[in-house]
């Protein structure tokens, strides 16, 4: 390996707990615990998983010309957000291609851009040269910040005895500033699991303490450590796209179906002109999920056939751990896409029938919307 | 950490042969090793009785939550039994790799094949 992997506040703790560390985004990260993926995520749909997400980036945007910065690099519409509110976003280039996915946090003085590790250089290049000629200003915390996700049915159970401020009061997709334990959090009802449950960002210095008293406060109601397996395999089930699977700069937000976040009216943004000629024109392909009978496991980059034709392949791909099947997300052309149709994938020589659905395809989860 | 038990063969593809009464059959499945590696399998192809296995021939697939690994028959033999458990509860090969968790049993065509594989100590040793 040419370059040393970064670690997160909580990187001998993962190696104390057995974690099995993989390389992502530059980061040694744990991808499952000696409990393993399938039963991580289990647990996680049933009880409460911790997961260490300290890796992703947080740029804080500050100045009179903040939310005009957010304006310009967000398909989302940032003064829509009020104070104590976080809102599911992204930048596109001009081609209308996505550079990234994020959350955007209002606070009373500022802005907390929320990005995926992978892309935090690119990002952060891409929003400071947008800001030249603005009076606003940026700064990169992400390497002081820790996020812990707490997720799960439980998970409000478990936080409850320990914060500060009545978790009653934050709806969905909504923060305070808070402690848990003592240590000053910023407490957000969001996640990526489709369970009920919080991220809470706080100090890098202070993660393993606040790590150590979540583990030891959700022990009584069986919370366990869940790694980026059951992450990836919990968001899949919800069909929440993930950057470098689904999303990519060669892939438009309308096709990814993010139009429900790509606000073009009466605003201007990076990528505008592009996403208003494609919707004029209609989408050529689009990002659709599937369902599949029988054994075989869909992985990504898989191809997808219709009447045994190649038409696109697999972004992302699993057997779903609650549901039994096999579930997949891919790009097809738009007239493939729409449910009900019969679609295949070639399983390493082995075609799998699959039939598009619209996710998510796991629909029980304890979220509170 | 793994185990890796003395009475057993191994190859470098994390396959072990486990001898029978029969000296020309052998048992063939997957290390403890390897199992770990995999994390948690959800799949295992098996090919059907009787098919004859040319040496390093792929005899199967094994699916786990993170990857999909083929199966390589190290000698040549016949198959003459599969583990059908497997086909209910792939999670055997995580639980019992040198047990319950087996996936052929092999006539093989030349024993003395098998006396060219890894020992115990020389599997350690690839594994490290």
């Amino acid at each position: 390996m040419s370059e040393e992997l970064r670690q997160t506040a909580l990187f001998d703790e993962h190696v104390r707990l057995g974690g099995k560390i993989v390389p992502f985004a530059g980061f040694g990260m744990p991808v499952q615990y000696p409990t393993g993926i399938t039963e991580e995520h289990r647990i996680v749909r049933q009880r409460a998983g911790l997961f260490d997400v300290s890796h992703m980036g947080e740029f804080v945007v500050r100045g009179p010309d903040a939310l005009t910065l957010v304006q310009r690099i967000s398909i989302n519409d940032p003064s829509r957000i009020a104070i104590g509110q976080a809102q599911y976003s992204a930048m596109c280039l001009e081609s209308g291609g996505v550079l990234d996915d994020l959350l955007v946090y209002r606070f009373p003085d500022r802005f907390m851009l929320v990005v995926n590790a992978s892309n935090l250089r690119k990002d952060w290049t891409w929003i400071v040269s947008h800001a030249d000629d603005l009076d606003a200003e940026l700064e990169d915390v992400s390497v002081d910040t820790a996020l812990l996700a707490l997720q799960g049915p439980a998970a409000r159970q478990i936080l409850t005895p320990l914060s500060s401020v009545d978790l009653e009061r934050i709806g969905y997709y909504r923060f305070l500033e808070g402690e848990i334990s003592g240590i000053p959090a910023t407490i957000s009802a969001t996640g990526y699991t489709g369970e009920d449950g919080f991220e809470l960002y706080v100090l890098a210095h202070q993660a393993l303490a606040l790590w150590t008293s979540l583990m030891q406060e959700g022990s009584s109601y069986g919370l366990v450590p869940a790694g980026l397996g059951a992450r990836d395999s919990l968001r899949l089930e919800m069909g929440y796209a993930l950057y470098g699977n689904e999303l990519d700069e060669e892939h438009t937000p309308l096709e990814a179906g993010l139009g429900w976040i790509t606000k073009l009216e009466e605003r201007d943004f990076i990528g505008r002109d592009a996403l208003l000629t494609q919707k004029r024109i209609g989408l050529a392909r689009c990002l659709v999920g599937l369902v599949f009978e029988g054994r075989g496991f869909p992985r990504s980059g898989y191809p997808i056939l219709s009447g045994g034709e190649i038409v696109g392949a697999l972004t992302s791909g699993t057997v779903s751990p609650s549901l039994g099947v096999g579930i997949g997300m891919g790009y097809v052309p738009a007239h493939l896409s729409a449910q009900g149709t019969e679609l295949q994938v070639n399983a390493r020589g082995r075609m799998l029938d699959g039939v598009v659905v619209r996710p998510p395809f796991y629909t029980e989860g304890s979220i509170r919307r | 950490m793994s185990e890796i038990r003395s009475d057993l063969h191994y190859t470098e593809e994390h396959e072990y042969l486990q001898g029978t009464d029969d000296e020309s059959v052998y048992v063939i499945g997957i290390t403890d090793y390897a199992q770990g590696e995999l994390g948690d399998v959800v799949f295992v192809e098996l090919p059907d009785t009787g098919v004859i296995l040319q040496k390093m021939e792929v005899f199967g697939t094994i699916e786990a939550v993170k990857a999909v690994s083929d199966l390589y028959c190290p000698v040549e033999g016949e198959v003459i039994d599969i583990n059908t458990d497997l086909d209910d509860d792939p999670s055997l090969v995580n639980s019992d790799p040198y047990g319950a968790g087996w996936m052929i049993r092999l006539r093989v065509s030349d024993p003395t094949e098998v006396d060219e594989l890894l020992t115990p100590d020389g599997y350690a040793e690839h594994i490290g």
